[in-house]
């Protein structure tokens, strides 16, 4: 007897702390202006750990563009709720939070991760779950082969699209043969193998085909490789800081080939890091990185001038990067297919699939499609010379 | 040919002097107390970030901006022993041991939630000339030369402090019998408390000089403190000669390892070579050494 009122009692008392909870929940939620429902879109960024100087620049470009458009009057009137987590750069992390944002957000759509393992580890999740994913990481993997990857598209550029500006470079410098340097993990390895298997396309030959650990500090031994080959050119494939160390331990060495990199390095972090050593290297880039310099003639400029201006006066001169570009794509998109076909995710995945045509971003000119979920041409890329301590354009 | 391979010898010790320094920190502790501190790579780690921190924001010149932070470190090296290392004076070295990991993990954490400018790599200005020298054709950095030089500095002092000096014969006898030397009057604590000061600063010379000829972050301090506990353990984890030695071994491993084998296997073939060492020394060894 005693037991069952026991039980009773707490069941009770169960059934008003959820009350209390729920009625608390409700109480909590924020008091919307407009008196319909916001739009959530969820975001991952690698706002610390290693990758932030990638991660950083993309929250910050959604924050920014959240308050501009919730200004403006919202979507269609429904204000637009961006909710942003950093995956401290660490992949199991950034699968955790997107299970958060899925099952406990409620959102319609999710941008990002910044780095391109993070964005592999969820092409299952978001599967499974059925909600759009537009990444901000690079590797074409990430959206290929198409078929497995239904859910998942992706603003960056291709590795692809910019070993054919660097290839078009060497041809164009004279450059036969080039020694790789790549890092062991993530982007430098997809890289590594698509210069491999793309190269020799071009008629350029690899000499010498080096590896470092993204956490090493010293790469002199790998670079001595290097100079003892007949290498016209040494080609660099990471994220900071391993690019920056190899271009100090370059310098160090007196190593005098041209050094090439990705469009990894395209922030001043790397400036920052390699000191004098920065000067003359060469790397593709978006056009971000020369907006000013652009034709009038070319669909990106309006745009590029107004996010960098709009991204600047907000957090200081000289911030703007090609990341936050592509926080920039990935947010728009979902945006515009939120305008027309409302909050569905299946109608938002087929609007970003079939409807994002001519659709001047800032990483490129867009055209996806159901077989390229990326739908970037070549053009998108410029190639650029760090000289002093600037980027300037390689015309 | 001959260049290629004193450039790959040059490049190994300058590696393994980095490697060497974090290990001399090793046995500073291990000789007095038997611990093995795996907050040694914190050590490191700190010395960078708060000389990058002096100087960057604070704007102190560099040769200030060390000092600073090394004394700076070896006050949170003397915390550590006094909050956590002291009151758990009752538990086994294992459990001290343990309590090194956690407070690795805590400093860690702190620094990379609360860092002012969030978790990016810094780096420090070199402290010397940005010109090579060339030797027999192969080209050394004035900076790595100096790190060489500090390493073995250090190795030398430390050395002579406590094989040759009364100090260090008290800091010895600790780690020999720890009642035993506080019946002759030796204070076993002041001596503990001496070696984490020391460790830590030995840490911070060694994390600021990394910083100014490659670059730091937060989490640097993992790699480093399992490189240079390598190296301490192939010089026997008492010995400050041999965790020199251990630490320029691994690099000259990791140098020619790059070179002649893979550099996408170095790792592997560093710590294989490692495996090795200590597999045949530990059969060497008389057991009670082996044991601690």
């Amino acid at each position: 007897m005693g037991k069952r009122i026991g039980r009773i009692v707490s069941v009770t008392l169960m059934v008003v702390l959820v009350a209390l909870v729920v009625t608390g929940c409700t109480k909590a939620q924020p008091t919307v202006t407009a008196l319909k429902e916001p739009y959530k879109v969820g975001a991952v960024f690698a706002v610390t750990g290693f990758n932030s100087p990638l991660g950083t620049p993309e929250k910050q470009t959604v924050e920014m563009m959240v308050e501009q458009i919730n200004a403006k009057g919202g979507v269609n009137g429904h204000k637009l709720e961006v909710i942003v987590y950093d995956t401290q750069s660490d992949t199991t992390e950034c699968v955790t939070l997107v299970k958060k944002l899925i099952e406990q957000d409620n959102v319609l759509a999710i941008i990002g991760p910044s780095s391109s393992g993070e964005s592999l580890a969820l092409v299952d999740t978001v599967t499974k779950a059925q909600i759009p994913l537009v990444s901000a990481a690079a590797s074409a993997k990430i959206v290929e082969p198409v078929n497995e990857r239904y859910w998942v598209f992706k603003t960056p550029q291709s590795d692809v699209l910019a070993i054919g500006e660097i290839a078009d470079y060497l041809n164009k410098t004279g450059v036969k043969k080039v020694a790789l340097l790549t890092d062991s993990a993530g982007f430098g390895a997809t890289g590594r193998d698509a210069l491999v298997a793309l190269l020799p396309n071009s008629g350029v030959t690899v000499v010498a085909d080096e590896k470092f650990g993204t956490k090493d500090t010293d790469m002199t031994a790998q670079l001595t490789k290097i100079r003892g080959t007949d290498a016209q050119a040494i080609i660099v494939w990471g994220t900071n800081p391993g690019p920056a160390l190899i271009a100090k331990n370059a310098k160090e060495l007196g190593l005098t080939i041209p050094m090439i990199n990705s469009h990894g390095i395209a922030n001043k972090a790397f400036i920052e890091l390699a000191g004098d050593a920065a000067n003359g290297v060469i790397f593709p880039a978006g056009k971000l990185l020369v907006a000013e310099q652009l034709a009038d003639s070319d669909p990106q400029k309006a745009v590029l001038v107004n996010y960098k201006r709009d991204f600047e006066t907000k957090y200081g001169a000289g911030t703007a990067n090609t990341f936050g570009g592509h926080a920039y794509d990935a947010l728009m998109m979902v945006v515009e297919a939120l305008k027309v076909v409302g909050p569905d995710k299946a109608k938002i995945r087929d609007y970003i699939e079939n409807n994002v045509k001519n659709f001047a971003g800032t990483g490129g000119v867009f055209n996806m499609s159901p077989q390229d979920h990326n739908g970037l041409g070549k053009v998108a890329f410029v190639m650029i010379k760090i000289a002093d301590g600037k980027w300037t354009w390689l015309r | 040919m001959l260049s290629q391979e004193i450039q790959y010898f040059i490049t190994g010790l300058s590696i393994g002097s980095v490697y060497a320094l974090v290990a001399l920190g090793f046995t500073i502790i291990h000789t007095v107390t038997g611990i093995v501190n795996f907050a040694q790579g914190e050590f490191v780690m700190l010395g960078g970030m708060v000389a990058y921190f002096l100087f960057r924001f604070i704007g102190l010149p560099l040769w200030a901006a060390a000092p600073l932070s090394i004394a700076a470190v070896t006050v949170v090296g003397l915390l550590l022993q006094r909050i956590a290392i002291r009151s758990a004076r009752q538990a086994s070295i294992v459990s001290l041991i343990v309590i090194t990991i956690g407070a690795s993990i805590l400093i860690r954490g702190l620094v990379g939630q609360f860092w002012v400018w969030g978790r990016e790599a810094v780096r420090l200005p070199y402290f010397t000339g940005e010109q090579s020298l060339s030797f027999l054709g192969a080209a050394v950095h004035p900076q790595k030369l100096l790190v060489l030089g500090i390493t073995i500095a250090l190795m030398v002092l430390f050395h002579l402090l406590l094989s040759r000096t009364p100090l260090g014969k008290a800091l010895r006898a600790c780690a020999i019998n720890k009642r035993a030397a506080g019946m002759v009057g030796v204070d076993a604590r002041a001596m503990s408390l001496f070696s984490f000061g020391a460790a830590a600063a030995l840490g911070a010379v060694g994390g600021i000089l990394i910083a100014s000829q490659a670059v730091t972050s937060y989490d640097s301090g993992v790699m480093l403190g399992l490189k240079g506990f390598l190296a301490a353990c192939m010089g026997g984890l008492s010995s400050q000669m041999g965790a020199v030695l251990g630490g320029l071994g691994l690099g000259l491993l990791e140098s020619f390892g790059a070179g002649h084998i893979s550099s996408a296997w170095k790792e592997a073939f560093s710590l294989s070579v490692f495996l090795l060492f200590l597999i045949v020394r530990a059969r060497r060894l008389p057991a009670s050494e082996v044991e601690h």
